[in-house]
């Protein structure tokens, strides 16, 4: 079933067309795995899939997004600002929501992140800074997760767990990330990006690590350090 | 000793707002008082609209300029559809609370100096025992009353401390006083036909030309405010180039810097009418004394604000002589911060050469004193609009001759 059609759309930023004459469909219950290089257009399509899909669509950005002065619990918690008044969200900052606040407890126990509810997300590491970026995404309970490179800065066990808690709850997501294996593995669907193209869109059983590679300029120069 | 805290989170969207903020801060504190002194006398609702109105357009200004450099990318991770308010206290206040917090601090210690400055004018404030302790040659009092002013600023830490802030209003609005009888006629007649000059009022227009012919000679004064200023800018220049090592971790050891910082923020805190004024009393009277204070005040100022930039900075080659450290190393990386730091101060140092005309310098100042002295308000109402002119086309002209590309990002050089 589809989900959303670009249809030759150029897609960019306010003034530049990173992704051109771009064409691509996407149906539900697909977990895709986006590929490419640093400035491949990951980015790029990926935030025009949000647009598109607004109402439906978990977003965990690229650059976490977190507000450093507030404690981790607050920002989980605007994962689903909208859903509250001005009101009740302003009481929520002076005082927690008991049900937000149980809900929220809960979710962040399960990413390794328990008795940091309170802590000032700018006391974090890195990587639980990213956690903390993946359980609001979590938070928001949509039908699709979009990851903009979510698992950039955790350990390989974690990055594995992380993406397994996710797409138990999303039978659809779309994950833009650098871990091959994974992507061979745990993924139905695999778009590679290469210098504002589609490269490579095909079901990951039918791809090896080698086609992966290919979408990597530099790759064939260190051939032996890309499978890791 | 009273500080009035304007409510001035105010966003200055439109373009009527901001040239009303503009306005409205462009006018120095004194000069409001004097206004206001015509119709309120001696009270403390004198002193409060004095530093609250200035100041709401000053915080108007500048929280809206530390509000524009959020970050976005917080409140671009929001899910659509939050509202306005939440977006705002979750995504874009946390963020910027910090400089916010700061710069309030820092206005705290500005709204002191100024309230001591209301003194000159007679509000009962630590400045009016001041001026006449000097006046009638006391000194050993007045420089006892300085003492106090700066253990005052000094220990602003202390009494200033968040948990003490709603008491000190509480007590502050309690022992404020006296509150004025506002007779609602006065008023009305101050504003509709005192500050208006009267041939305008009954429609003369020839009239309205000799009102004009009557206006002291207005470009030499016009030529003086701007002279003194461009002169106070030089004099803070070269000052601050020669002081700022003085309190930077670059130079000297812990003990110079130390004296080095307290010298400076103590030439900071005293207010600049105070320091033309004695000068004035030292070297007798011409400019020299305005100029010379201008100088020291925003002088030790900028050479602060540079210190603590250069103490960011780490010197690429270890091992130069402090002359070398300064001139090769450090000076050229910091000289179009500081240029650029002046030319945010050019606003302020034309506002304070206007003040300083008060003491005698003819300066537009001088004229607007006089015409209050001699209760002629339209005149003085006047004056005051073309030296708030003057300001904003200065700070307009500085805006746009600063140094482009080094951003500005502390807030306390305003």
């Amino acid at each position: 079933m589809t989900l959303l059609r670009f249809d030759g759309d150029d897609l960019g930023h306010a003034d530049r067309v990173v992704l051109p004459g771009l064409s691509l469909t996407l149906a539900r219950g697909q977990q895709v795995a986006l590929l490419g290089q640093s400035g491949a257009g990951k980015s790029t399509l990926l935030s025009a899939i949000r647009a598109r899909l607004d109402p439906l669509a978990a977003w965990c950005p690229q650059s976490h997004g977190l507000v450093p002065l507030l404690s981790v619990y607050h920002n989980v918690y605007m994962g689903r600002l909208e859903r509250h008044g001005a009101l009740a969200n302003l009481l929520n900052l002076l005082r927690p929501n008991r049900d937000a606040w149980q809900a929220v407890e809960s979710l962040c126990a399960e990413l390794g992140l328990d008795g940091l509810l309170r802590r000032p997300v700018e006391r974090l590491s890195g990587g639980q800074r990213q956690r903390v970026a993946i359980a609001r995404a979590l938070y928001q309970q949509r039908e699709i997760f979009l990851g903009d490179e979510p698992l950039a800065s955790v350990d390989p066990h974690q990055a594995l767990r992380l993406l397994q808690r996710i797409q138990r709850q999303h039978a659809t997501s779309v994950i833009a990330l650098h871990q091959h294996r994974l992507a061979l593995s745990h993924f139905d669907r695999v778009i590679g990006l290469r210098d504002g193209q589609v490269q490579l869109d095909a079901a990951s059983r039918e791809l090896t690590l080698a086609d992966l590679d290919a979408l990597y300029p530099d790759a064939s120069t260190s051939a032996a350090a890309t499978s890791a | 000793m009273r500080c009035g805290f304007p409510l001035a989170l105010l966003f200055p969207r439109s373009r009527t707002l901001r040239a009303l903020c503009a306005f409205v801060r462009a006018i120095h504190e004194l000069f409001w008082a004097l206004l206001f002194l015509q119709v309120f006398g001696l009270s403390a609702v004198t002193a409060l609209a004095a530093l609250a109105i200035p100041y709401a357009g000053i915080f108007a200004k500048v929280y809206a300029e530390i509000l524009e450099l959020t970050p976005r990318a917080p409140s671009a991770a929001l899910p659509t559809g939050v509202d306005r308010l939440s977006r705002f206290i979750y995504a874009e206040l946390p963020l910027v609370w910090e400089r916010l917090a700061s710069y309030t601090r820092y206005r705290f210690e500005c709204a002191m100096r100024a309230s001591v400055l209301l003194g000159f004018v007679g509000l009962p404030t630590l400045g009016f025992y001041l001026e006449s302790a000097f006046r009638e040659g006391r000194f050993g009092e007045a420089g006892a009353l300085l003492w106090i002013f700066y253990l005052l600023i000094a220990t602003l830490h202390w009494w200033g401390h968040r948990r003490l802030l709603p008491l000190l209003l509480v007590a502050g609005l309690y022992w404020l006083g006296p509150w004025p009888q506002i007779d609602g006629a006065l008023l009305w007649r101050f504003v509709s036909h005192d500050l208006w000059p009267a041939p305008l009022l009954a429609g003369d227009l020839t009239g309205l030309v000799a009102w004009v012919r009557d206006m002291p000679d207005l470009l030499p004064a016009i030529g003086n405010t701007l002279l003194l200023a461009l002169m106070g800018m030089v004099g803070s220049l070269v000052l601050a180039l020669l002081l700022w090592p003085l309190a930077s971790r670059h130079f000297g050891n812990r003990a110079s810097r130390g004296l080095g910082r307290l010298a400076l923020v103590m030439v900071r805190s005293t207010p600049e009418l105070m320091l033309a004024f004695v000068l004035l009393l030292l070297l007798g009277p011409s400019m020299l004394p305005a100029w010379l204070a201008l100088a020291l005040h925003n002088g030790a100022l900028i050479a602060f604000l540079v210190a603590r930039h250069a103490d960011g900075l780490t010197p690429g080659m270890p091992g130069l002589p402090a002359s070398g450290r300064y001139a090769y190393e450090l000076l050229p990386r910091l000289y179009p911060n500081l240029l650029a730091l002046l030319c945010y101060r050019a606003e302020v140092i034309l506002r304070e050469t206007a003040l300083l005309g008060m003491l005698g310098v003819a300066t537009l100042g001088f004229y607007i004193d006089s015409s209050f002295e001699y209760l002629m308000f339209d005149q003085a109402l006047f004056l005051l609009l073309i030296t708030a002119g003057l300001n904003i086309a200065v700070d307009a002209a500085a805006r746009r001759f600063r140094p482009r590309e080094v951003p500005v990002d502390d807030p306390c050089s305003r």
